[in-house]
């Protein structure tokens, strides 16, 4: 038997942003014992890069505003295959969860009567999105987090989970270690939350972190959850592209929001080149008009670079392909450019986009408020995920539940910025509520020793192997993240797709033998080690999904079938595992929409 | 156009070290995190690093660069001399894990001490508070903090006599303040900030300011603020006879 530590808790929470943050929260309210398991140090996951803000019908800005606008956009940009129940949830909920983050303590931006002001953001047809400066993560995750340390959550920072363990088929424990010391830990709980954020690091050029290597989804698939929506791969169209080291950092849709443009390298505002269809009534026809929208003229419509950002990301390739673009490879993304309709402008661009002047003036030698920046996409969230029920967040696992980012349904093909921090606060608390409920009903399941042996055993392999001496974990993950950016990228093909197939295996029977040195302690190496399943696990669920939907929507988007076919829109692409281990794929058709939404979208069409 | 340096940097745990060279090719725009990862990747699998968003937000890669406490990832090779080895060191003012990690456990047990928001009740009948822009500007610098505990480092009352005990550090100072005068606030925290938080100890050097990534203007809006609020409550004779006589009376 190996030497572990046990810890018993009614709810275990994996993942400490937003969502595992906000779930903690209500279960610990709801008078149960919660355990948080975070991978980095508390504060520190992605959440805190969050930088536009959070989207919820306050209607402070604009009070035309309400959950129905917020329900119909955030179907349009998914494409409509979101789950529409989430989808009005998270609608509805939205409003409420911001003003409690106030009573927490966030001290959001004010309107000039001193509520909370609200910008506006991509495909969010009023001003929506709550916000503090470019830092609105920032602000949400340390609000949660304050609250939470005074509730008497049990925070495991700097650990692994590595396994789920499981009853006759109910999750009731995992298995992890601690980062700083290797020392294996194995938790009781009757309920468990996944909120472990994306998979952003099967890709090169990503705004995501190390973290970010699709264990949520990982450790659901061997446990036999579904996951659904996993070709639908948001590629954030403004990433840092110079110099090559900070490739990837995300520029804020904010930018946009305050007025930024996209210029080709010809000086051509190109995004008034393609407008699609259903947001034609919605866009602006000259920039004159799109100015005046930014500035919060209700009677303009919106400038076409607050489109979607799939459809952004795209036109941005289109310009690159074509040869229009920027000396790095990139397109123009300039905000200095508003000094000619503002007064003080540059103190204007520092007081509402600080932390982007400051990472482009320490990182880049570039002042935003003067000159313009390079930007191109950049993967940055998985509309897919874990197949969740919309009311409690569980999966299709008891006793499993999953909420934020690696929970799938509320985004379809595509998510509208500003849409993650409200989805992780309004499914976040439901996964919480129906965590904690499902916990107090249901028994202690019983540990069995034999998964917790194997559990550990697996985890120290890579230190029994000899290893290739050429190989190591680090290689084999830099290798997937090419092939993954090469072949199952922004632009799609079947061949290019089979290929990463093939690729997978190879890297997979790698990360199999790959080995590692030194000991347990604080051993990177190890840490990269055992993420690879994880990001094989994932990559192939985006592959073999994108394979799946032959047609483009939302994210997707397949260069062999470039367009929308009305037959996949009827259902959603699911995997999981089969009998022998093997990845199965499958399509879920989508529940029919009750009338009364149905009509709110004709309404706002 | 890329070019050699030399990175010194400190290996083992308490139990004891050395620092050890490591060559890499470094490359236009680099920070010192990039060199760090091209180290690992390369010659030292097992190099010890906190680091998560590589953009200055979250305040993890908190180290020692030629002796100067910085965030890895937002130090540019081009601001540090690379015609000698560049050192990298831990922060001192926490216990050691292992190479460029420390144990700052510390500062989380002690965020816990400090008491939690509490807010007037709600100003408007839907629950919700109304404030004014140019009061929230104060405390929202405050709440820039990305916690990387920079200037819990460098904070001699911590650094180099470890009152750790007794004094909260200029990271929990700001935080007090960002409580203290938020415009809903209407918990009183003076009474801990003289005893317990140890606002006494500070003298005011101006350190944690200086090395603040975030540009919080440390000292002089948050902590002498808060030294004056527990002079005028605890100290001021004019009010103290006052108290007297009124309790007295």
């Amino acid at each position: 038997m190996p030497d572990f530590e046990t810890h018993r808790h009614d709810v275990l929470v994996i993942g400490a942003g937003g969502a595992g943050l906000r779930a903690a929260i209500e279960a610990s309210a709801a008078g149960v014992s919660v355990g948080l398991v975070c991978k980095s140090l508390l504060g520190k996951a992605h959440t805190v890069m969050a930088e536009g803000g959070i989207a919820a019908a306050l209607a402070n800005v604009d009070e035309r505003d309400n959950w129905r606008v917020h329900f119909a956009d955030t179907m349009r940009g998914g494409q409509y295959v979101n789950n529409w129940r989430m989808a009005e949830l998270h609608a509805e909920e939205a409003p409420a969860r911001v003003r409690e983050l106030e009573a927490w303590g966030a001290v959001f931006d004010r309107t000039p009567d001193g509520r909370i002001l609200q910008r506006n953001f991509g495909g969010h047809k009023y001003p929506r999105l709550a916000h503090v400066g470019d830092r609105t993560g920032l602000e949400m995750i340390r609000t949660l987090q304050d609250r939470g340390v005074h509730l008497g959550i049990d925070v495991h920072m700097e650990c692994t989970v590595t396994t789920l363990l499981q009853d006759e088929g109910r999750v009731v424990g995992a298995f992890g270690f601690d980062r700083a010391r290797g020392r294996f830990k194995v938790f009781e709980a009757r309920a468990v939350v996944l909120a472990t954020g994306g998979i952003g690091r099967a890709y090169k050029i990503t705004s995501n972190s190390w973290e970010y290597t699709g264990d949520g989804h990982a450790l659901a698939y061997q446990a036999g959850a579904d996951l659904m929506d996993m070709e639908f791969v948001q590629f954030h169209p403004t990433g840092m592209i110079w110099p090559p080291s900070v490739q990837g950092i995300l520029v804020t849709e904010g930018v946009r929001g305050e007025g930024g443009i996209l210029l080709n390298k010809a000086g051509r505002r190109f995004m008034f080149d393609d407008i699609p269809q259903p947001y034609r009534n919605q866009t602006a026809d000259n920039e004159e008009e799109g100015w005046r929208y930014t500035q919060g003229d209700r009677s303009a419509r919106r400038p076409p670079e607050l489109l979607t950002r799939d459809h952004v990301s795209r036109c941005i390739v289109r310009e690159i392909k074509e040869g229009r673009g920027s000396p790095h490879g990139g397109v123009y993304l300039d905000i200095s450019w508003i000094k000619k309709r503002l007064p003080a402008a540059e103190e204007h661009i520092k007081r509402k986009l600080p932390s982007m002047y400051h990472q482009f003036k320490q990182l880049a030698d570039i002042d935003i408020t003067k000159e313009p920046m390079e930007v191109g996409p950049t993967t940055h969230y998985i509309m897919g995920g874990v197949r969740v029920d919309a009311e409690t967040q569980m999966s299709t696992v008891p006793g499993l539940f999953a909420a934020g980012e690696c929970a799938a349904g509320i985004n379809g093909a595509n998510r509208l910025g500003g849409n993650s921090l409200s989805d992780l606060l309004v499914f976040g608390q439901r996964a919480g509520q129906h965590a904690a409920r499902f916990a107090r009903e249901g028994g202690q399941g019983r540990i069995d020793p034999q998964q917790v042996d194997g559990a550990a055993r697996q985890a120290v392999e890579p230190f029994e192997r000899r290893g290739d001496e050429a190989d190591g974990p680090y290689r084999v993950q830099h290798d997937l993240q090419e092939m993954m950016q090469d072949l199952v990228g922004i632009v799609r093909n079947e061949s290019e797709m089979r290929r990463a197939l093939e690729g997978l295996q190879g890297l997979w029977e790698r990360a199999r033998r790959v080995g590692v040195h030194g000991n347990r302690e604080y051993n990177p190496g190890w840490h990269t080690a055992l993420d690879l399943p994880n990001l094989l696990t994932a990559s192939e669920a985006v592959t073999r999904s994108a394979l799946e939907r032959k047609e483009s929507r939302g994210a997707h988007f397949r260069e062999d079938f470039p367009d929308k076919d009305p037959a996949f829109a009827k259902f959603n692409i699911v995997v999981r595992r089969g009998p022998r281990g093997e990845m199965r794929v499958d399509r879920a058709p989508i529940p029919e929409m009750p009338a009364e939404l149905r009509q709110v979208i004709e309404e706002m069409k | 156009m890329t070019s050699k340096a030399t990175f010194r940097i400190r290996r083992g745990d308490a139990q004891g070290g050395r620092f050890q060279d490591y060559t890499t090719e470094v490359a236009e725009g680099m920070v010192v995190l990039d060199a760090v990862h091209r180290i690992q990747a390369e010659h030292a699998p097992d190099l010890a690093v906190r680091w998560n968003c590589k953009a200055g937000k979250c305040g993890s890669c908190s180290a020692e660069v030629n002796g100067l406490p910085r965030l890895m990832c937002m130090t540019r090779l081009s601001e540090v001399p690379l015609d000698k080895p560049v050192v990298l060191e831990p922060v001192k003012a926490f216990p050691l894990v292992k190479d460029l990690v420390t144990d700052v456990s510390w500062n989380y047990a002690v965020k816990k001490r400090i008491k939690p928001f509490k807010p007037r009740p709600p100003d408007a009948p839907d629950g919700t508070w109304r404030m004014a822009q140019s009061d929230v500007d104060r405390v929202q610098e405050f709440r820039k903090c990305i916690e990387c505990f920079l200037c819990q480092d460098v904070c001699h009352v911590l650094r180099d006599h470890h009152l750790h005990d007794g004094f909260i550090g200029p990271r929990f100072l700001v935080h007090v303040a960002a409580l203290e005068m938020h415009p809903l606030d209407v918990e009183d925290r003076l009474e801990e900030l003289r005893g317990a938080h140890g606002i006494g100890y500070c003298n005011i050097t101006k350190c944690c300011t200086k090395v603040c990534p975030e540009g919080i203007t440390i000292t002089d809006n948050a902590i002498i603020p808060l030294k004056e609020r527990v002079v005028d409550r605890f100290y001021d004779p004019v009010l103290r006879l006052f108290r007297v006589l009124r309790a007295g009376g």
